[in-house]
């Protein structure tokens, strides 16, 4: 009796260990892979001199927002409240297309029947690999002779038409509607639009949503498009501008750079940290459906 | 009432076009043509300016035989997606193995992990990779902790600045890693539960059941994760602008320098198709042999 209590309580030692054991290295691995991050805010804070002095301690001597001031002056003359507004203008009417386009053809391939359905559901899935570095030299070309270069048109356009992961993503909900839901609603008279804005797009809102997160976050992130179609720096988003920003010629104030890139990653941290949850069911939905 | 059915069906005909045409539309004008029209303009030479002047297969020759540097490229993006992508895949199995154990913190440890993969791409993070790994920077200053008292320049030397962008790629380890994590969430306990009766080892536990039940995620992540490595630019572009000598060149860097820094729009578009054509060639043969190391459980629906 009592030796098998000492086993118990050994056994169950052993667990309460392992567990924190584990806990601490998971924690510790964690801490690792963040840090170039939290170093880059905290030298946020800290005198350039302290930034090039590569102290690996992540606390500034002293907390000072003297590189926000500076660094949101911009250069050419204009701040980076400019530059803010251009991300988020392209970022949303694009996200607003993307979105909203997607939803509509992800329904025509779920629930609707027409010709050559095959090919272009093909389509659509080479269209979710093929990478935009194929198509920027030929699209360059095209929106050159539409008199699109320099204008946001050529980033925001194309979004418009449906993005294939978004209408992967979206046929996989809708996939899981019940067809007698439409049925029903057909018989009350309803037409396929009137299925599709009243019955399935209320029951496809997460999708939307994981949708539109990773629509915003890509946008903002998003570089190589802006860098091919804008010429001003009135009209430059937060990356392009950043990258500018950074070049030697305009300094090495590293201060000021780590401040701006800080503020540049805060809008998608705060996304992510709201909307976690549909970012990795997102993830997981198209990783396993395939 | 029958006109009424009648009436339906065409809507139900025409309302199907008028959902998926958007996408129809798109895919032709955004991809198709212009698919086709580089295909035509690489066998030309164009600058912009001047209306396209045809030449055969001359860009092919060119690069194929007489542009050392398309070659050099091609190399540095080769041995940057040979070690990137495997590591990459084999630190977001690992992390996944390790985030599988259910536990209070996993949803926060999850967030943490996968949060470099959200900002990494960024200009942000690589203006931080630049400084990161300055001689005078703070991985010497880490290295430095260890014993090791280097002021090794890493992004100015040429055997090691194309392993500062391999790290930043291996870092950015999250979304493969939620896939993975999505994929042994669906590995049935049964089998585990059956195989420990069966006196199974937890070794042979993860070779027979966990990684043949997760080989489809597998391969599903190496495949997207393949395309990804040979599209990288941001990062050879910010960081390194290809330097030291070209050793971080990478092929969509030169690509991008021939088209709209020397105006060698044809060029660049022969340097498109072969990377079509490299990537496709590697992703079909993937797609062929998996029927040799891809376990499915269930027929294809």
């Amino acid at each position: 009796m009592k030796q098998q209590k000492t086993e118990l309580a050994s056994r169950q030692l052993r667990k309460v260990l392992t567990t924190v054991l584990y806990h601490c290295f998971v924690i510790a691995f964690s801490f690792v892979m963040i840090y170039p991050v939290l170093w880059m805010v905290m030298g946020s804070f800290k005198s350039t001199n302290e930034i090039m002095s590569s102290d690996l301690s992540l606390l500034p001597g002293s907390f000072n927002f003297d590189n926000y001031v500076t660094g949101w002056k911009g250069f050419a003359g204009f701040s980076f409240a400019t530059f803010f507004k251009n991300s988020l203008f392209i970022c949303t009417v694009s996200t607003i297309g993307a979105v909203f386009s997607s939803a509509v053809v992800a329904f025509g391939f779920a629930r609707c029947q027409f010709r050559m359905k095959k090919f272009w559901f093909s389509a659509m899935l080479l269209s979710m690999m093929l990478p935009f570095q194929v198509l920027m030299i030929p699209q360059y070309i095209m929106f050159n002779h539409f008199g699109w270069i320099g204008s946001y048109l050529p980033l925001i356009v194309p979004q418009y038409f449906g993005q294939g992961f978004f209408i992967f993503l979206n046929i996989q909900f809708i996939k899981g509607i019940p067809r007698d839901l439409d049925e029903a609603a057909k018989m009350d008279g309803l037409s396929s639009y009137g299925i599709f804005a009243r019955i399935i797009m209320p029951l496809i809102k997460s999708s939307l949503v994981t949708s539109a997160i990773f629509s915003f976050m890509w946008r903002w992130d998003d570089f190589l498009a802006a860098l091919l179609y804008l010429n001003k720096p009135s009209s430059y988003p937060v990356s392009l501008a950043l990258k500018l920003f950074s070049d030697p010629s305009t300094g090495s104030d590293w201060g000021a750079m780590f401040a701006m890139a800080s503020l540049s990653i805060l809008p998608i941290f705060v996304i992510f940290l709201t909307m976690q949850k549909y970012l990795v069911e997102g993830i997981a939905a198209t990783g396993i459906k395939n | 009432m029958r006109s009424g059915i009648v009436t339906g069906l065409k809507s139900d005909k025409v309302a199907a076009y008028v959902f998926v045409l958007p996408f129809i539309i798109g895919f032709t004008a955004f991809i198709l043509f212009p698919m086709l029209m580089s295909l035509v303009f690489s066998f030309t030479r164009y600058n912009i300016l001047t209306a396209p002047e045809f030449t055969g297969l001359d860009n092919y020759v060119k690069m194929f035989t007489d542009d050392p540097l398309f070659w050099k490229s091609f190399q540095v993006t080769m041995y940057y997606v040979v070690f990137s992508v495997p590591l990459r895949l084999l630190m977001a199995l690992l992390v996944a193995l390790l985030l599988a154990r259910p536990s209070r913190l996993s949803g926060f440890y999850r967030a943490v992990l996968y949060l470099p993969s959200i900002i990494g791409s960024s200009v942000a993070v690589a203006i931080l990779w630049k400084r990161f790994f300055a001689s005078d920077g703070v991985f010497n200053s880490i290295l430095s902790l260890t014993g090791l008292e280097v002021s090794i320049p890493w992004l100015g030397r040429v055997d090691t600045a194309i392993w500062t962008l391999i790290i930043l790629s291996i870092w950015q380890f999250g979304s493969s890693m939620l896939i993975f994590l999505a994929g042994l969430k669906q590995i049935p306990q049964y089998l585990y539960e059956a195989a420990t009766i069966d006196g199974a080892s937890g070794w042979t536990k993860f070779w027979k059941i966990t990684l043949p039940m997760l080989s489809p995620t597998i391969f599903f992540n190496l495949i997207n994760q393949l395309i990804n490595g040979f599209m990288a630019f941001t990062q050879s572009y910010i960081i390194t602008e290809g330097k030291p000598l070209n050793s971080t060149l990478f092929y969509t860097v030169y690509m991008y320098q021939n088209s709209f820094k020397y105006s060698k729009l044809g060029y660049g578009c022969a340097m498109a198709w072969f990377m079509v054509i490299v990537v496709g060639t590697l992703t079909a043969l993937l797609f062929i042999t998996q029927k040799r190391w891809v376990y499915y459980e269930t027929t294809e629906d």
